[in-house]
């Protein structure tokens, strides 16, 4: 994509959010007396805000970016991973998870297992989060600076640098508060810096009816505009409706996958293992002033959730509409071609005779290095011997012939095609500020586990809180650093950062089964915890090495990339990739889940009774709401929430 | 936390939408698209929506004296 011109307005816009964020942390900086107000805000913060800062800390740049990606890839059944995905788990903990972590007065979740448990869990768990949180901001910083790279012409290390800057200035002033503070910024400047963008691409496609009648098109020959390979066809409402091809089976749906990994793959085990375990997220309820505020965090922030599909996913399928609309002047960006390639292909169009297309497309097609479209390379070879077309116009001819979808690409590009200048720095401010608040959220999550589930769990006990203040400080800078340390690596091995995530779906599919047998039965012992979750990680290793999807396998069945699975030895073949990792998660939960029930059984109690007071379901007074209005009350609004979720999923059926 | 967050959200969304709407107003040919001055509608939509968080703010500074 062409580096795109930015007027004076649009930096105008970027600087005053950048004053405002630093702003904030500056004028919280006084307030910031003890560790906990630095690391956990001390419970302070009202509803509102808690829930959407929880919202947001998920919230990243990358999401917005895959959403869309995903969106195009997939159409509205990707809506899942929020209505199945994500809502269920958030009322889940709400009503039934939050009065442990905020009844138990634990500071984050590891230290919640070392209360319900003891030492070796939380470690574990520590340790994992940390490297894994680190990790996440630093894949969110390379993926900034590469596209202020890519669309602004900026230098990686002065975007990476500045970026890193202004975060660790606000963080460091005004602690986790400043990160949630800026987050709920954040929120309102995705809502309207996008929401213009989906109104003009929808009216440009002509409408919700117009979008949706060119998908049905689009579904049953996905190859026309080059979403799946030639062949594969599907039922007219495989993009636009989320259950049925679903339901009709792997091979009926973009997504490649069956109900039931759906269901309890992502539904269950990956969906509540990230909403009610993962601290970026439960830390934000965790700031809530009291235990009603806390217990409404969640439930405040599954409200924009649930409507977030239109903002971050119709994108997507609004960027497929106008693709198969041939009057529209817009595709699905294509790979990012180098210069120099693009002038090798230029010659090679040029110096091509119109006689002998197969030769002309395939020195084209290697020039340029990506698939391209036959037919449309042989009729620009053909005008270009006709009269001799300016260069400008033979790339477009080329960019336009590129027969692969670069789709990480698609919400840049409509923001590019709708946005004049203005409205630009609105949304391109709404992006960035979404990347460099992923940043703040993952420091100040590694702050709080590592100053005290690290720190001052192992390392320097029994100090006063001043040393602990200190040491908070002093590991925002560690964690910034580190954070870009994380992004030169992401930024130099491509394939390690895939290898990266895996892992951490490794430690992510178990963990649940860790948290709900601690919470909901007094029986399960910390060895039983322990060896669960240890077992639980192995398995999920040992399913990925024996599993794999037919693209990863050649003509000799032997596997390509083991990053994508089967190395060991390939027992199944999962129709999509997305559909072994839901069927790795649920085997991963079940192995967890099993293996923690019978050690548990086989190991005494450590704990008493009394000591688990306030830590276990059976062990713990019931939460009786009777001094707060109807509409407050969690397990109400959850009900509500839940139905109007249903409903959802029944309208696009 | 001491600072009510409505303040700076207000105070920066009034001033976006006071930026897109002069925009709008003086380059309303770079502002069209799609047949309306984007800019101006949506440099509006901020403005009100900013001047509603700051009202906010300043009802809630009236609920509670601000902290010393």
């Amino acid at each position: 994509m062409e580096p795109i011109h930015l007027h004076k307005i649009d930096y105008t816009i970027l600087l005053a959010y950048v004053a405002f964020v630093i702003g904030i942390g500056w004028m919280l900086a006084r307030y910031m007396k003890t560790s906990a107000d630095f690391l956990t805000s001390a419970r302070s913060i009202p509803t509102w805000v808690t829930g959407l800062a929880f919202i947001s800390a998920n919230l990243g740049a990358l999401e917005l970016v895959g959403m869309a990606a995903s969106g195009a890839k997939y159409g509205i059944a990707t809506a899942h991973f929020y209505w199945v995905g994500a809502i269920p788990a958030m009322i889940f903990l709400a009503v039934f998870m939050m009065p442990f972590y905020y009844g138990s007065k634990a500071r984050s979740t590891p230290e919640y297992l070392n209360m319900r448990f003891d030492g070796r869990v939380r470690g574990l768990n520590a340790i994992a989060f940390a490297v894994m949180t680190i990790f996440a901001s630093g894949i969110s910083m390379d993926a900034l600076a590469k596209l202020l790279n890519q669309l602004l012409g900026w230098n990686y290390n002065f975007a990476l640098l500045i970026c890193s800057g202004v975060v660790l200035l606000y963080v460091l002033k005004g602690g986790l508060t400043s990160a949630i503070y800026t987050e709920v910024l954040q929120f309102f400047m995705i809502v309207l810096g996008f929401a213009p963008v989906v109104y003009l691409g929808l009216k440009d496609a002509g409408g919700w009816g117009a979008m949706t009648h060119s998908l049905q098109a689009v579904a049953v020959n996905p190859a026309a505009q080059n979403l799946k390979d030639v062949g594969i066809t599907y039922a007219p409402n495989a993009w636009t409706s989320a259950w049925t091809p679903v339901l009709a089976g792997p091979a009926h749906n973009p997504m490649g996958v069956d109900w039931f990994a759906m269901i309890f793959g992502l539904g269950f085990v990956l969906s509540f293992g990230y909403w009610c375990t993962n601290f970026l997220v439960v830390q934000r309820a965790m700031a809530a002033k009291n235990m009603t505020a806390a217990r409404n965090t969640p439930l405040v922030a599954a409200v924009p959730k649930m409507f977030f599909p239109f903002l971050v996913i119709v994108p997507g399928m609004i960027a497929v509409a106008l693709t198969s609309m041939p009057d529209k002047n817009y595709r699905i960006p294509p790979p990012i071609v180098s210069q120099e390639n693009y002038a090798k292909a230029i010659d090679a169009v040029k110096s091509a005779s119109p006689a002998d297309s197969v030769a002309a497309v395939k020195a084209v097609g290697d020039a340029l290095g990506v698939k391209v479209a036959p037919d449309k390379i042989a009729s620009l070879v053909a005008a270009n011997a006709t009269s001799k077309l300016p260069d400008a116009q033979i790339k477009q001819g080329l960019y336009n012939s590129i027969a692969e979808n670069y789709y990480s690409g698609v919400i840049l590009s409509l923001v590019t095609k709708y946005c004049p200048p203005g409205l630009m720095g609105l949304a391109l401010t709404a992006l960035l500020a979404s990347f460099m608040s992923g940043m703040a959220g993952n420091v100040t999550a590694f702050n709080t586990v590592f100053t005290y589930d690290l720190y001052q769990a192992y390392l320097v006990k029994g100090k006063s809180d001043r040393h602990y203040f200190l040491t908070g400080k002093a590991i925002t800078v560690v964690g910034i650093i580190l954070s870009m340390g994380a992004a030169y690596f992401a930024s130099m091995f491509d394939n390690a950062m895939d290898v990266i995530q895996l892992v951490f779906g490794f430690v992510n599919a178990p963990i649940f089964a860790t948290f709900l047998l601690g919470m909901f039965w007094k029986r399960t012992t910390g060895t039983g915890a322990f060896i669960g979750l240890f077992g639980g990680i192995f398995s999920s290793a040992l399913f990925h090495a024996l599993t794999t999807t037919p693209g990863n396998l050649d003509a000799a069945g032997h596997v390509i990339n083991i990053a994508k699975g089967g190395y060991l030895h390939v027992v199944q073949v999962f129709p999509s990739e997305m559909a072994q990792n839901f069927w790795l998660a649920s085997f991963a939960f079940i192995a967890c889940f099993t293996l923690t029930l019978l050690i548990s059984l086989a190991t005494s109690r450590t704990k008493s009774d009394a000591e688990l007071k306030g830590l276990v379901y059976s062990l713990t007074p019931k939460i009786v709401d009777n001094n707060i209005p109807i509409y407050q009350k969690p397990a109400v609004v959850g009900v509500v929430l839940l139905i109007v979720c249903i409903i959802l999923n029944f309208i696009f059926w | 936390m001491g600072l009510d967050i409505r303040w700076p959200i207000g105070l920066m969304f009034t001033l976006i939408g006071a930026l897109l709407v002069a925009f709008g107003l003086t380059k309303a040919d770079q502002s069209m698209m799609l047949g309306s001055n984007i800019n101006l509608i949506w440099g509006i939509v901020l403005l009100v929506f900013g001047v509603l968080m700051l009202l906010g703010a300043i009802k809630g500074s009236k609920k509670n004296p601000p902290s010393a």
